[in-house]
């Protein structure tokens, strides 16, 4: 048994309420840190404590309720959350009620889906939760049996005294337990006595997925509830200048046609802020097909937009105007390339180095703008009315949207309500909520409840994409094909994907990365694993093709490099743990037979990377069909910590593999005078069944570490893989993303 | 122009009064209330609104109301009154799901595929369900989950 750290323990209080009825409510609030407390401390700054609540439900019947307080979009945290309590608690786990929490901030702490973030930030909360309400349970049932609390034990929501042969159920004592005082000194089990964590959960919404059960937020509907869809501009660098919605007006089932302002011109703008289009019409009606016929109905005129300032997160921008095309963006970054970029980081003497190199190896790397396609397309459903607002919302940041609508709206946060809808995926999309200020701004014109939907055209052709990437990486090598130096210059449009700190630097005495960026009207925004998701393909490929040279094999020179890096660190802001990272290559090594002769049937790429905490490397086996790529084998290695739910964890490594995959080798979205290219699935390539690798086997490393995060790590390597596989599948190293069409 | 169609929707008659152009998709969603066939992309090509049209896989977007009179169509909400079709079973067994948005149409395409082809190889299940998209990448697990509902069968 080990005491909870003393940083909870110190700065917290716990609540407890009775239930009306009889029962027992344990309301967990406590100062507790809104950021993990090692990265305050790595950051050397005092942290800003927040209150947090998170509850228990005891009825006297012996019904548990636990509320899992973060959005779900996938990543399964409805189950594995309540995971944690229910350990500590001691009950059942397939007994118990899981309920979806409400947006509540002064209740809950960090209702946000990103990051890889919410196991690591409930790790010691909620077992916390788990372990109080059930001391509080053995204190009230050592009270009425008259024995003591050391005597009793529990198993599955029931109380035991062995001595006496007594035994009752969680619920008997929750209303005396309820009046208890709330234990100050919580002891957690340690690890090696987890019983549930550790043991596969199956998914708690499951049954209700299978049967086509509403649980999303487009599956939302109310009496009295229209429908709403924006028209916006037909491009990147439009606006509206005029329309004429006289003929829309007139088409079934239309209620009313008119334009919003996103946010007012002058309003400041926070980082989940981001929106394509600021004025646009919405058209509401009864029906979703009712209101798409009237769409095509409207008589619009749009412009060029000129340059436009904006105050984003309190710097002033300019969004500059112009049309943006494909062509023209990676001719710019190819000439940003040849200027000077600012130093991130410069560790000995590069430059020198490469001076009098005897070889260098020069490679540039470029990926597309990606669109999220979230199968679930943007929506939500609001009611504005009076000086309020409630909403049915798929939306993975609440707390950032709700001080937006605040400032909009002109009305108190507190008289926003959220009530947080499953999400049909997110991967980054749904943490940028205009959506909500859209919906509120409409109900509020209109009168009425509505939900506004976007259509698939609308989420593609209208997104906030992973940015285009550009990085060249340069090693110099001497007459002994030694590794001397290396150069990392990258950007992108419009922002840099550099990680100036990760790996290789660490590794090599002489090192420098350098980073630079094109400002554009085009929006963009995190997707899974933001810039991870094209690092990894650069930095993996070219370690390929540098060991390659070197004549050294790809997993024992990446090996060596990290060795270096836990001996003798170059530098000191290295962001990495080299033998965390040096545990999933050799792991993935073992686990995949590397070594072993491969055949035409049979290429191999490796890839290792670490992000947001933690380390993934995988393994793709593959053959060229006919130009075809078929990937017979993956097998992933991860370093994610304790796994609080393997099932669900594989699950996400294995969908971080297909979806990497896919977007490997197809994603891709271009712009012809700021228009996408691409509107709907019909035309942007998503991974299908017939694609998709035909066997993944997952491995973690086994360990004690507290959690670090899987929903994004396992996703950037398996590009890298995909690169080295291919290269060795057909002879040619290919260095620009999607790498479907350069086969065969 | 707004008509009066009669159809059979999970073995019960119903009428609806709505525009003859009207995809099935929307009339399920927006007009009878039947939230579980969703929409993905409105031009067929994601399959998330996959439902049975006298007991073959169709995509609901594509169907307009017009061309349905008096036929059978079966929705996820029809196809086991206990959510216990084989398929539906294994679904669970396997833990397919992850955000579990397009998992109504996979489930409804591979109760069809097994419906025509009970004992399907791996390339009959590659090639059926090609049409529908999963952004997650549950793949695997539906092939797996297919593989374990057709064993039972």
């Amino acid at each position: 048994m080990k005491k909870t750290d003393n940083t909870y323990s110190r700065r917290s209080f716990l609540k407890v309420s009775s239930l009306s009825g009889g029962g027992f409510m344990l309301g967990i609030s406590w100062l507790a840190s809104a950021k993990p407390e090692e990265t305050l401390s790595a950051l050397n700054v005092e942290p800003i404590w927040q209150e947090l609540t998170s509850y228990i439900k005891i009825t006297p019947e012996n019904v548990i309720k636990i509320f899992s307080p973060n959005p779900e979009f996938g990543q399964n945290v409805m189950t594995s959350l309540p995971m944690l309590i229910a350990e500590e608690l001691d009950v059942d786990f397939k007994s118990i009620v899981v309920e979806q929490a409400s947006y509540n901030p002064a209740l809950f702490n960090r209702q946000f889906t990103g990051g890889s973030q919410s196991i690591r930030s409930a790790w010691k909360l909620l077992r916390t939760a788990g372990a109080s309400a059930r001391q509080m349970i053995l204190t009230a049932a050592s009270q009425a049996w008259n024995v003591p609390v050391l005597e009793l034990t529990t198993s599955k929501g029931q109380v035991k005294h062995a001595a006496s042969g007594k035994s009752g159920s969680y619920g008997s004592f929750s209303t005396a337990a309820s009046k208890l005082p709330v234990p100050k000194d919580i002891v957690l089990k340690a690890n090696k006595g987890f019983r549930l964590l550790g043991t596969p959960q199956k998914n708690v919404e499951g049954t209700k997925i299978v049967h086509g059960k509403p649980l999303f937020g487009m599956d939302y509907t109310e009496a009295g509830m229209l429908i709403a869809m924006t028209e916006r501009p037909p491009a990147f660098g439009m606006r509206l200048k005029s329309y004429d919605a006289t003929a829309a007006k007139k088409m079934p089932g239309i209620v009313d046609v008119f334009t919003i302002q996103v946010y007012e011109p002058t309003q400041k703008l926070a980082m989940f802020d981001t929106r394509s289009f600021n004025e646009v019409i919405a058209v509401v009606g009864k029906t979703t097909w009712d209101v798409m016929n009237a769409r095509k109905k409207l008589n619009v005129v749009w412009e060029n937009a000129p340059d436009t300032k904006e105050i984003m997160n309190n710097r002033e921008t300019i969004v500059p105007g112009g049309l943006e095309s494909t062509t023209k963006h990676y001719a710019d970054m190819l000439d940003m390339d040849k200027k000077p970029g600012q130093i991130q980081r410069k560790d000995g003497e590069p430059e020198k180095a490469f001076e009098s190199a005897k070889h260098v190896i020069e490679r540039t790397y470029t990926a597309p703008f990606l669109a999220h396609n979230i199968m679930e397309p943007t929506n939500t459903f609001a009611h504005f009315q009076g000086n309020k607002v409630r909403f049915v919302a798929p939306i993975q940041g609440p707390d950032f949207i709700a001080n937006t609508i605040a400032t909009r709206l002109g009305i108190p946060k507190e008289n926003i309500e959220i009530n947080l809808a499953r999400m049909g995926g997110g991967f980054g999309r749904r943490a940028y909520g205009h959506y909500m200020v859209e919906a509120a701004l409409i109900s509020k014109q209109a009168n009425a409840p509505i939900k506004l939907v976007y259509s698939r055209e609308d989420d593609v052709s209208g997104g906030i994409y992973r940015p285009t990437y550009q990085l060249t990486y340069r090693a110099a090598f001497d007459e002994n094909k030694r590794l001397t130096a290396m150069h990392i210059k990258g950007g992108g449009i419009p922002e840099s994907p550099l990680h100036a700190n990760r790996f290789p630097a660490g590794a090599l005495d002489n090192y420098m990365a350098e980073s630079w960026s094109i400002p554009s009207n085009i929006t963009v925004g995190a997707f899974r694993a933001p810039r991870s998701n094209f690092n990894a393909a650069a930095e993996q490929s070219f370690l390929d093709e540098i060991a390659e040279y070197m004549g050294k094999d790809p997993i024992a020179f990446r090996l060596e490099l990290l060795q270096r890096a836990k001996d003798n660190p170059v530098g000191k802001n290295n962001d990495y743990d080299a033998a965390r990272y040096m545990g999933v290559l050799e792991l993935v090594r073992d686990k995949s037979g590397w070594g072993k002769p491969e055949n035409a049937n049979k290429k191999r790429g490796v890839s290792a990377y670490f992000c947001h905490n933690s380390y993934a490397a995988q393994v793709i086996d593959l053959r060229v069909k006919d130009g075809q790529v078929i990937v017979d084998h993956v097998t992933s290695a991860v370093d994610c910590g304790v796994v609080v739910n393997p099932e669900g964890a594989k699950n996400m490594a294995e969908g971080a593999a297909i979806d990497g995959i896919g977007n490997a080798l197809f994603g891709n979205l271009t712009f012809t005078e700021g228009r996408t290219n691409q509107k709907n699935f019909d035309t942007y390539r998503m991974i299908r069944h017939n694609e998709a690798p035909k066997k993944i086997d997952v491995h973690f490393v086994a360990n004690e570490t507290d959690p670090t995060g899987l929903g994004e790590p396992p996703f950037p390597p398996i590009f890298g893989a995909m690169a080295n596989a291919l290269y060795k599948a057909t002879g040619k190293r290919l260095y620009k993303q999607p790498f479907g069409n350069q086969i065969g | 122009m707004i008509k009066k169609f009669t159809l059979r929707i999970n073995k019960k008659p119903q009428t609806v009064e709505v525009d003859e152009n009207m995809p099935l998709l929307w009339v399920l969603r927006d007009v009878l209330d039947l939230k579980g066939t969703k929409y993905g992309c409105g031009v067929g090509s994601c399959g998330a609104c996959t439902v049975h049209l006298n007991g073959i896989a169709v995509r609901s977007c594509q169907l307009p109301i017009s061309s349905l009179a008096n036929q059978n169509i079966t929705t996820i909400e029809g196809l086991a009154e206990k959510a216990d079709h084989p398929v539906q079973k294994a679904w669970l067994d396997v833990d397919v799901a992850q955000c579990g948005y397009c998992q109504s149409g996979q489930i409804m395409s591979a109760a069809a595929l097994l419906k025509s082809n009970p004992n399907p190889s791996e390339e009959d299940i590659d090639n059926f369900m090609s049409g529908n998209i999963c952004r997650c990448g549950t793949y695997t697990r539906i092939k797996k989950a297919i593989q374990q509902a057709a064993a039972k069968k």
